[in-house]
Formats: C-alpha cells, sequence, structure tokens
C-alpha cells in the first residue's frame, strides 16, 4: 500500500485525468443533493419546526391544510385521548403579497399561518394584524416593521421580527394568531372560510403513539401523522425525492463506472509491473490494496475539491435565487458514496489482478 | 580486466560435490495442457544441482524451456512431476501461498529489462523487497545502503531509474535481488540490453558479488560470450538438459 500511496505522490500527472472527472462528479452529486435539500426545506420548514407528537388532519384530506376541516367537536374527541397533554389548532392559506416599495405586480410569494401552539424558534403569536415572518421573505425587500398586504383584498399584516427556516411549499412564512389567519382567510378566500373554533389541522403533544391513539379514538374521522410523517405526506414531497434520489443514483452508478475503467486501464497497463512485484513476493491482495488505496486518495481529494467549490457557489449565490441548501451531511453522503462507488468500481480489476502470472516477468522484455 | 575463470562442465561438476546444495532439481517434468487437448512438455526429466556459490550458465535458443527451469527453480512456476529443493526447503509440494513466501526469503530475481519500479528511487526500489516480505524496517535500510555502497552506487541512491544509465540500472537490480540474502539467485538475460562492453562488466560484477556472498546463481542467456563468467555451463534444448 505504501507502494501505491508512493505512486500517487510522485506520478499525480497520472491520476489527474481520473482526479478531474471525479472532481466533476461529485460537484454534481453535491449540488444534486444540495438542491433536493434546498426544495424540501422550503416545502417542510413549517411541518418540520412542530413541536408536536402528533398533527391531526380531517380524514379526506391526505395531509393538506386546504382539505382539511377540524371542528370544535373532533378536537373534543382529540382532546380527550389519554396521554394528550396539549392540543392548538392550525391553519393556512397561501396568498400573493404586495411588498411597499415593490411594483404592483412583483407579488411576494406568502403561506400565513394561525397558530395556537407555538412552533420551535417561532414565538407566541402576536397581536391581531401582526406576524412573524420567515427571514427568507427579506429578498423581496420585507424588513421588521414594514406592513405588507395580503392577497387581492389587501389584508395588511405588519411584520414585528423574523424567524428561521419556517417555509412552506417553497413560500415564506407568515406566523399570527388565529384571528388574523381567520380573518385573511375570510377576506381573500370567501369560499374556504371557516367558522368560529374550526382549524385545518391540530397540534398535538403528549405521550405515547398519539397518531394512532387519535385515528382510533376518532373512529376515523382523523388522519393523524408523526411530524416525519407529515412532511413525508405533505403532497409534492416524496416525488421530488424519488426523483432527485434517483439522479443521484445514476450520478454514483456513472461514478462508479468512470472509476472502474480508470483502475481497469491502470492495471492492464501495470501488468508487467505486477508481475515483476508478485515474482518478487507480492501477495494479490497487496497489490489489490494498493489500488483500492489509489482510488480513495483520489476521490477523497476529488471529494475535498468538490465540497470546497459547492460551498463557495453557496457562499456566492444571492439568496432567494435557488433553493440550494449546502450541509456538512449532505457533503459527507456525498463523499460516503463516492467511496463505496470507488471501492466497487476498483473491484473491476481484481479479477485481472488475480490473473496477473508472476512467470510473466521472466523470459519479457517490457 | 576479464578476471572470469575459464571452466569447464567437467571441472565445474567436480566444484560442486565440495559445496551445499544451493538448488537440487531432480527429474522435473512440466507439461502444459493446450486448449485442444494436446501437451507440451516444457521441461523434460531436467536434473540440476547447484553448489551454494556455484554460477551457472543456462544457455539454449528461445523456447528451448530455459525460463520454465528458471521459473520452476524460482517457485514462480510448479513442476508437473519431479522433485525441487532450495536450500533446505522442498518447494515441490509448495501451493500458490508458500511459493510467494519462498520468493519473498529465498529466491532472488534479476529480470531481463531491469524492470525496476520507475516511481521509486534506487534505494527504494531495493526496500521493496522488504515490505513485500519481512517488513524488518531500520535492518532493511542498512542492508539497502551497504548494498548501494558494495555496488558503487551511494551517490545514486536517491535517483530515480530514469536518471540512472542501463549498467547503473543493471546493479541496482542486482542489489534488489541480495535484498533478502538469497539462497539462489536468477538472472535472466541479464546483458541482453546492454553492448558487449557494459554486458562484460556487468557479468563480472554478477559473479564477483555472488562469489564474495556465497550465493548460488542461474544466468539465463543465449550469448555463449558471457559464459565463461560463470563456474559451468548447462545447455538445454527443446526442454532437455545437456551436459
Amino acid at each position: 500500500m505504501k507502494l501505491a500511496l508512493k505512486e500517487l505522490r510522485r506520478r499525480p500527472g497520472r491520476f489527474a485525468t481520473a482526479t478531474v472527472i471525479l472532481t466533476l462528479i461529485a460537484i454534481l452529486l453535491m449540488f444534486l443533493g444540495g438542491l433536493l435539500d434546498g426544495l424540501i426545506a422550503i416545502s417542510t420548514g413549517a411541518i418540520r419546526a412542530q413541536n408536536a407528537d402528533a398533527i391531526v388532519y380531517s380524514d379526506t384530506a391526505q395531509a393538506s391544510f386546504v382539505r382539511s376541516r377540524i371542528d370544535p367537536e373532533l378536537r373534543a374527541q382529540v382532546e380527550a385521548v389519554d396521554g394528550v397533554s396539549e392540543v392548538g389548532g392550525i391553519g393556512n392559506v397561501q396568498l400573493g403579497a404586495r411588498v411597499p416599495g415593490n411594483g404592483p405586480r412583483d407579488l411576494a410569494s406568502v403561506a400565513l399561518f394561525g397558530y395556537e401552539l407555538a412552533p420551535d424558534g417561532v414565538p407566541d403569536a402576536p397581536p391581531y394584524g401582526q406576524a412573524w415572518a420567515d427571514e427568507s421573505i427579506e429578498a423581496d425587500g420585507v424588513e421588521e416593521g414594514m406592513i405588507i398586504e395580503v392577497g387581492p383584498a389587501r389584508t395588511p399584516i405588519e411584520i414585528v421580527g423574523f424567524v428561521e427556516d419556517t417555509n412552506f411549499n417553497g413560500q415564506s412564512s407568515l406566523w399570527a394568531s388565529p384571528e388574523t389567519w381567520r380573518d385573511t382567510l375570510s377576506a381573500n378566500r370567501p369560499d374556504a372560510q371557516l367558522g368560529p373554533g374550526v382549524f385545518q389541522a391540530l397540534i398535538v403533544r403528549g405521550d405515547g403513539d398519539l397518531p394512532d391513539a387519535i385515528d382510533a379514538a376518532t373512529d376515523g374521522a382523523t388522519d393523524s401523522y408523526t411530524v416525519d410523517g407529515a412532511v413525508d405526506a405533505i403532497p409534492g414531497v416524496t416525488e421530488q425525492q424519488a426523483t432527485f434520489n434517483q439522479i443521484i443514483g445514476v450520478t454514483v452508478a456513472i461514478a462508479l463506472v468512470v472509476i472502474g475503467l480508470f483502475f481497469a486501464l491502470l492495471t492492464v497497463e501495470r501488468t508487467s509491473l505486477y508481475g515483476v512485484l508478485k515474482a518478487l513476493g507480492a501477495k494479490s491482495s497487496t497489490i489489490f490494496a494498493g489500488l483500492v488505496a489509489q482510488a480513495v486518495v483520489v476521490t477523497t481529494i476529488a471529494a475535498t475539491i468538490a465540497g470546497t467549490l459547492v460551498v463557495l457557489l453557496d457562499v456566492l449565490l444571492p439568496p432567494g435565487s435557488i433553493p440550494l441548501l449546502i450541509t456538512p451531511a449532505r457533503i459527507l453522503l456525498s463523499f460516503g458514496l463516492l467511496l463505496v462507488a470507488a471501492v466497487l468500481g476498483c473491484s473491476f480489476s481484481l479479477r485481472r489482478v488475480l490473473r496477473i502470472d508472476p512467470a510473466s516477468a521472466i523470459g519479457t522484455t517490457s | 580486466m576479464n578476471t572470469a575463470p575459464s571452466n569447464s562442465p567437467a571441472d565445474s561438476s567436480a566444484g560442486t560435490s565440495t559445496l551445499t546444495t544451493a538448488l537440487q532439481m531432480s527429474d522435473v517434468r512440466k507439461v502444459y495442457k493446450m486448449g485442444d487437448g494436446s501437451e507440451v512438455v516444457a521441461l523434460d526429466h531436467a536434473t540440476l544441482t547447484l553448489g551454494s556459490d556455484e554460477v551457472v550458465a543456462l544457455v539454449g535458443p528461445s523456447g528451448s524451456g530455459k525460463t520454465t527451469l528458471c521459473s520452476i527453480a524460482g517457485g514462480i512456476l510448479s513442476a508437473t512431476e519431479g522433485r525441487i529443493v532450495v536450500g533446505d526447503e522442498d518447494i515441490s509440494g509448495h501451493d500458490a501461498k508458500e511459493l510467494t513466501k519462498f520468493r519473498q526469503d529465498k529466491v532472488g530475481f534479476v529480470f531481463q529489462s531491469v524492470n525496476l519500479v520507475p516511481f521509486l528511487n534506487a534505494r527504494e526500489n531495493l526496500l521493496v523487497v522488504d515490505e513485500l516480505g519481512k517488513r524488518t524496517g531500520a535492518p532493511a535500510k542498512a542492508r539497502a545502503d551497504q548494498l548501494l555502497e558494495e555496488l558503487g552506487l551511494a551517490d545514486r541512491a536517491k535517483n530515480l531509474p530514469s536518471q540512472l544509465s542501463g549498467g547503473q540500472r543493471q546493479r541496482v537490480a542486482i542489489g534488489r535481488a541480495l535484498m533478502n540474502d538469497p539462497t539462489l539467485v536468477l538472472f535472466d538475460e541479464p546483458t541482453s540490453a546492454l553492448d558487449t562492453k557494459l554486458g562484460e562488466q556487468v557479468m563480472e560484477l554478477i559473479r564477483n558479488e555472488m562469489k564474495s556472498r556465497g550465493t548460488a546463481a542461474i544466468v539465463v542467456t543465449h550469448d555463449e560470450r558471457i559464459t565463461h563468467y560463470c563456474d559451468r555451463s548447462v545447455h538445454i534444448i527443446d526442454g532437455r538438459l545437456e551436459a
């Protein structure tokens, strides 16, 4: 293995092509992963932020706020379930908002939530007519203290501060009192207005397996999820994940083939040298371990360069321009996938290494 | 310049009787089975004995079985029949793993095209043997330095093979072959890539090194002009050894 690492150090040019190609693949892998994470983050932040043991929708809602209705009677049934300690209503309406200083058609997309139990990172509901806003709305020119006009009814909402990572369906979230939300919904979506005490969903805290217990207690009138389950159930999220993961999978497969071909060619080129080393007493396992070590080092270098470039790209991109979220976890996952591809790719050469005959070193001139 | 002794098969065989045996091949056959079911006999009932510091030239035309004999003596190939003893080790029944260990410990090779590892300097090319084998570390480094000194390459220790002349590369290869203090060194056409003068210098070096260390060697060659550097010559034709 020392021999292989020395070759890498002294003949870096031989590995430059593979390193460049792998770096490009690693950039693609990390960029795709970052896009997936970014898309998921801006679609699910409002649900992920919920400090809940169960999120309860009505039975036919399919985890959609728009389709869900929880009336006071149903809420009372939920509150009566063993293990339930706190229940808070939540509702949402998605609208366009006029921002002072922007053009009349330059609307900021917002998802206004009315809530009783505050999500993580969001303070208690502000007074009527005010809202906390996700910081992503700053990209639309919104500032603290600014009054924006929401929806066709131009309902005024004063922004009293900013919170992080609470976006929903790709829109900036606004967090307001239930009354503010209910009146905004009635004024801008008259067809969807809800009666007093009616919410779209419930945030439930307590002990035990609450989603199943709640659905059983309401005799199937509710459709309850854990927070993770509710995130996955958001319409479009699973489809987005599946699509991106397939693209990422194909990219990893391409990396595997690239590494496999590169080291297969290298092995063919080195057949004579390996024959000599075997004649001198090298085991096939020693030679193969050297190949794997070289592949791991090349992959590590490629992933390090790619990780640095992707982080730089993330820093340089204007906020809100594309939904890119680069995290250490994503970079490490991409690195891990490339390492697996590298080791598997190298294994294509194992048979060839095993078949190299030390006798080939004798009686040949090259 | 030429200090090699004159020799003949007759006087060399007399010499071996007083020496410890480095190699004993008895009735060794190597038969290759071809795809069509026919058999090719590469080595036919070969019997050869080498004394512990004996240098033997193995002479024969291409395809005569020189390489096969050398490969079997060096534990690279297994014989179909016969007995092979190198030093005190009978390798006739060795499996691939045992042969690998045997090559690490008991045999040195100098290949036809020298075949140094191109990205290692002269000293590191010698240390490869230790890295692939016992991994003794410091003692191996000391031995490599000593061998390079003895071979006149101390000032070339840090040079890559591409920075060495043909003769210097050949000397590094000889040093590599001696790193594991072998019982037997096999030289495969050591002068084929060298001009006459350099070839003679290398053969003289081989002889001197083997004699000074008490190491046996087989020098495979088809060049009769260099055989006088060896204690005796053994001819091989169509897989059969001739005195």
